[in-house]
């Protein structure tokens, strides 16, 4: 079935918001009750507490009744376009099959009712499968350390800064090198965790191949350079294949480079960062390692660092005598905490588990079929009348994804990428990434298929692209007007945004509908012509 | 997995010969390593991987994981008493079944159309967190609460133009690294003194280091200690006067209690959400908020994302994502902070919790731990050798035992005490050298009094 015209609606619910749907006096559970040798010991506990300190009436919760909070979040789930539910190829993000026994697994009390203060004697599963899986890293990536404290790819690439800090400072040179160089095309994590740890940041622009060219790199290098922070390929697919020469000027130049393996997917087996040079990396285990995505988390990020800066990883690490496994927190060296305990613990366990479940021909497969996945759409989408593929200079082959443009079609019908991004809910796919900031290519769109879709569920995205482009020929408004058979309707996007009408929360939104009738009546007066 | 057929694995389709090869065909190529063209040969690896063989099997897979992961001791196994930033609480069996759908579960960035629910139940999630700490601004769930508490006192210096940051000297000694590193480009965390007898801020000292160079003054609700900081008016007065922002940390059950932050002067509120029905997971459970006033000076500087409700057309409500120029998104290498996936579904999670619970269950729930914190207290200090310095304060949760009198280190203590099956208080004589050999006690209501009685009687047994 290749016809994207499928007379998909998604649920719509217009379920309302939980504090809608309170009734007083209703429960939804019971916590355990005071024994009452207990409360006839401690009577009155609040007491103790200053007159402004005691909750005068109980927190404005809603009381519902727990069947219906059942449904209520049970509908809310099926108005969300997980990858459990549809295609997903948001560029940029890795959307890949999250492995179901992988989550069952890590459900399980030996694993969930862990408190990770324990002593470590109680803690050997999985003390284990973190030292098993550092050495597995150091193999996929060809470093020397890992460490899972990150609960993100943005804070791994963050702490890939906070190391390159403590490396130059260690060697008194910080107030020296206090440049980082990144490029316009890597992940703006690149540029701002950076910038945040202290560092100015340099970003170089690309070139006519669509990645910056070395020259642009030598004439940013100085004895002010710390270090280079970038993605390889970029987030256009492009891989940059100066990298080595890249990496080399910036040791000569006396900074140290760290490679952000967000794109890392497609490199899987076919080539490490460790062997292109780099003194540290970092990989998304939510993402290229199959763990799920959790609707914007359960980040957990891998950060890799060859020899020499490995006693900078934050404490603690985990350690293995041949017999026992430990926790060795007596690192004088080491940063200071990136987050709390030992990370993430259950995404990297599941991570473990999906590098147990392929090996080494597995990943290496992984990173073929995705590449080989994205170069189908490429071929089939570059067909697509009023699209552009930018530099079509570089006839290298893209890897993981592919910016693309709607340029053309903008052109030619004045319909946006936006708009095609929204209505393309209405054929049953999660919509597409446009771009990241800076927005260099025109009315842009990234897609990244990943290797776990059927060449079937790729036809349906290319099919739906190719009919909205239609559309945008034959009747442009109902790409505009779209989605219509979404979850919800059409929403005022300026609301959002304004800060006499924004609402992020129920009792802020109570306040403000009155400032909504203000904007709706502004808006009906202008359309009025007045 | 190869089988007569080529490499043909359940999570990989198109790595089977047949489906390879027409998109190979499709595509114009004769194999795949044309299509790495871009690599320089010198940079691909040679040969494979150096991994151990896998198990393509599910059942052989499982079996490995769960015979690694039974070599832990869970809260199944063990009597919990330690706390120290996570927590063993009850989690409802919804929060799972909610958490673990699918559509959530590997949902991501979709945004108002494409994740309509996703969003809502996140928006909820503020809002349910606004009416703990009565604030009209709650971010989504951020790293942790040391990350919350990270951005929001950076925030505050910005919000001031100071640089200054004050912080409990005997806060969460984890958490005071975190935001060691987090602030070092531009200061160092200046601690106030805490009366050891109390547990409180001294208010003396608090006086002497502000000044004109503060601009944030972090405070825990309840303490690192357990200790409920009962002199907040106090607090967020000397705070204001001095031109500085109040930023508490806040442990959201104590809410159940305590009044809204935003009614004894916080203006910015953080915490960590691990407690409301989110499972300990080694510490995978963390995940924090940032919330405060609705001024536009506030929101603009606050690192997250925001979901703002909207209304839509023909009624009813939507979700987007608003400003996000605000964020290190668009700011690239002006960001003064940073964001990115964090830990959303334990968002979810919690929206779930507290609708539970709803206002009587949380106060219910909330007062049924101090209570048992308090006869906690009580029992144990009636063991001899031991001290509960701050056992007439309000106490939440945990409590410091010392250990002094006794002359045992926690050490000693704490395994003799892991010989009986029971996990005690944190070690606190290493991270907070200051308090001695002194261990964190910590109690939930998963605890009764039959599981407190035992640990006294245990304790005294090992102690005498």
């Amino acid at each position: 079935m290749t016809d994207a015209v499928n007379g998909f609606h998604a649920a719509r619910w217009n379920e309302p918001l939980i504090h809608e749907l309170s009734e007083p006096g209703a429960r939804g559970l019971v916590p355990p009750a005071t024994d009452p040798a207990i409360a006839a010991a401690a009577p009155d506990v609040r007491a103790r507490l200053s007159k402004v300190l005691r909750r005068a009436a109980p927190p404005a919760l809603p009381e519902v009744t727990q069947h219906r909070i059942v449904r209520h979040f049970t509908r809310l789930a099926q108005m969300t376009m997980g990858f459990d539910v549809t295609t997903d190829m948001m560029g940029t993000c890795t959307m890949k099959y999250s492995p179901k026994m992988h989550d069952h697994v890590a459900r399980q009390p030996a694993l969930a009712d862990v408190h990770p203060l324990q002593d470590p004697s109680t803690l050997q599963g999985v003390l284990e499968i973190l030292y098993r899986f550092n050495r597995m890293m150091c193999a996929i990536a060809g470093m020397d350390e890992f460490s899972f404290q990150p609960a993100s790819g943005a804070q791994g690439i963050y702490t890939n800064a906070c190391l390159i800090r403590a490396w130059h400072q260690s060697r008194g040179e910080l107030t020296k090198r206090d440049e980082i160089i990144t490029t316009a095309f890597s992940h703006p994590a690149d540029a701002a965790t950076p910038h945040v740890a202290g560092f100015k940041v340099i970003t170089l622009m690309p070139g006519p191949m669509g990645y910056p060219e070395l020259g642009a790199l030598e004439a940013a290098l100085s004895e002010r350079t710390a270090g280079l922070m970038l993605t390889n390929p970029e987030d256009t697919g492009q891989y940059n294949p100066n990298i080595r020469a890249f990496v080399d000027k910036v040791h000569v130049a006396g900074g140290l480079c760290a490679y952000d393996q967000a794109n890392g997917n497609p490199l899987l087996g076919i080539a490490r960062a460790g062997d292109a040079g780099f003194d540290l990396c970092q990989f998304n285990l939510h993402k290229t390692f199959s763990a799920p995505h959790g609707s914007i988390g359960l980040g957990c990020a891998a950060v890799g660092v060859k020899q020499p800066l490995r006693h900078f990883l934050p404490r603690p690490v985990v350690t293995f005598d041949g017999t026992r496994y430990g926790l060795d927190d007596d690192r004088p060296d080491a940063i200071e905490r990136i987050r709390a305990f030992l990370g993430n613990v259950p995404t990297v366990v599941k991570a473990y588990a999906w590098v147990m479940s392929l090996g080494a021909e597995g990943l290496r497969a992984v990173a073929e079929t995705a590449v080989l996945n994205n170069n189908y759409m490429l071929a089939n989408i570059r067909r697509i009348p009023g699209v552009a593929i930018p530099w079509p200079d570089n006839t290298l082959p893209k890897l993981d994804q592919v910016r693309y443009s709607w340029a053309p079609l903008f052109e030619a019908t004045g319909v946006t990428t936006m708009e095609i991004e929204q209505r393309l809910v209405d054929y049953g796919v999660q919509h597409y990434m446009p771009s990241h900031v800076p927005v260099l290519v025109p009315q842009p769109f990234t897609i990244e298929p990943g290797e776990s879709l059927t060449i079937e569920e790729m036809d349906h995205m290319i099919a739906a692209l190719r009919r909205i482009a239609e559309e945008a020929r034959e009747n442009p408004d109902v790409v505009r007007s779209g989605p219509h058979n979404g979850s919800v309707a059409r929403i005022d996007d300026g609301i959002p945004n304004d800060p006499e009408t924004w609402a992020f929360t129920w009792r802020a939104l109570e306040k403000k509908r009155a400032a909504w009738a203000q904007e709706r009546n502004a808006k009906a007066s202008r359309h009025a012509g007045y | 997995m190869a089988d007569s057929e080529g490499f043909v694995h359940p999570y990989v389709p198109n790595a089977a010969p047949g489906p390879r090869r027409k998109l190979l065909d499709a595509i114009g190529v004769a194999d795949v390593a044309a299509l790495y063209a871009a690599i320089p040969a010198d940079l691909r690896l040679a040969g494979r991987l150096d991994l151990p063989a896998p198990l393509p099997a599910e059942h052989d897979l499982r079996r490995h994981l769960e015979e690694l992961l039974a070599r832990n001791r869970s809260a199944k196994d063990l009597l919990i008493f330690r706390g120290a930033g996570c927590y063993l609480h009850h989690v409802p069996a919804l929060c799972d079944e909610i958490t673990g759908r699918g559509e959530f579960l590997t949902a991501y960035a979709g945004g108002t159309y494409s994740d309509h629910g996703k969003n809502q139940a996140v928006f909820e999630f503020q809002s349910l967190i606004g009416e703990l700490v009565g604030m009209d601004v709650v971010t989504p769930p951020t790293y942790d609460g040391g990350a919350a508490a990270n951005s929001a006192a950076r925030m505050a210096c910005r919000i001031t133009g100071r640089p200054g940051i004050l912080v409990p000297a005997l806060m969460n000694p984890a958490r005071l690294s975190q935001m060691r590193g987090f602030v070092k480009p531009t200061t160092t965390p200046v601690t106030v003194r805490q009366d050891p007898a109390s547990g409180l801020i001294d208010l003396a000292d608090l006086d002497a280091r502000l000044g004109s160079g503060i601009g944030a003054v972090f405070i825990e609700q309840p303490s690192f200690l357990g200790v409920i900081e009962t002199q907040v008016e106090a607090i967020a007065d000397r705070v204001h006067r001095a031109g500085a922002l109040l930023v508490v940390g806040v442990d959201p059950l104590a809410l159940g209690v305590l009044a809204a932050p935003a009614d004894w002067g916080a203006d910015i509120v953080t915490g960590d959400i691990q407690p409301l029905g989110i499972h300990m997971q080694a510490g995978g459970g963390a995940a924090g908020f940032i919330a405060t006033r609705d001024e536009e000076r506030f929101v603009a500087e606050l690192p997250t994302t925001l979901i703002s409700a909207a209304p839509a057309e023909g009624g009813g409500l939507g979700f987007a994502w608003s400003t996000p120029e605000r964020t290190s998104y668009d700011t690239r290498h002006e960001a003064t902070d940073y964001y990115g996936t964090t830990q959303w579904l334990w968002g979810i999670g919690a929206a779930v919790y507290l609708s539970l619970m709803g206002p009587k269950g949380l106060a219910e729930l909330a007062e049924g731990i101090m209570q048992r914190t308090a006869y906690a207290a009580g029992a144990l200090a009636g063991i001899k050798g031991v001290r509960v310095p701050h056992r007439d304060q309000a106490l939440f949760r945990e409590f410091v035992l010392d250990l002094g009198p006794s002359g045992r280190t926690v050490a000693q203590v704490d395994r003799a005490l892991l010989e009986c099956g029971i996990v005690g208080g944190y070690d606190l004589s290493r991270a907070l050298p200051a308090l001695g050999q002194a261990m964190l006690v910590c109690v939930t209501e998963v605890h009764g009094k039959d599981d407190i009685d035992r640990l006294a009687g245990v304790l005294a047994a090992v102690l005498s």
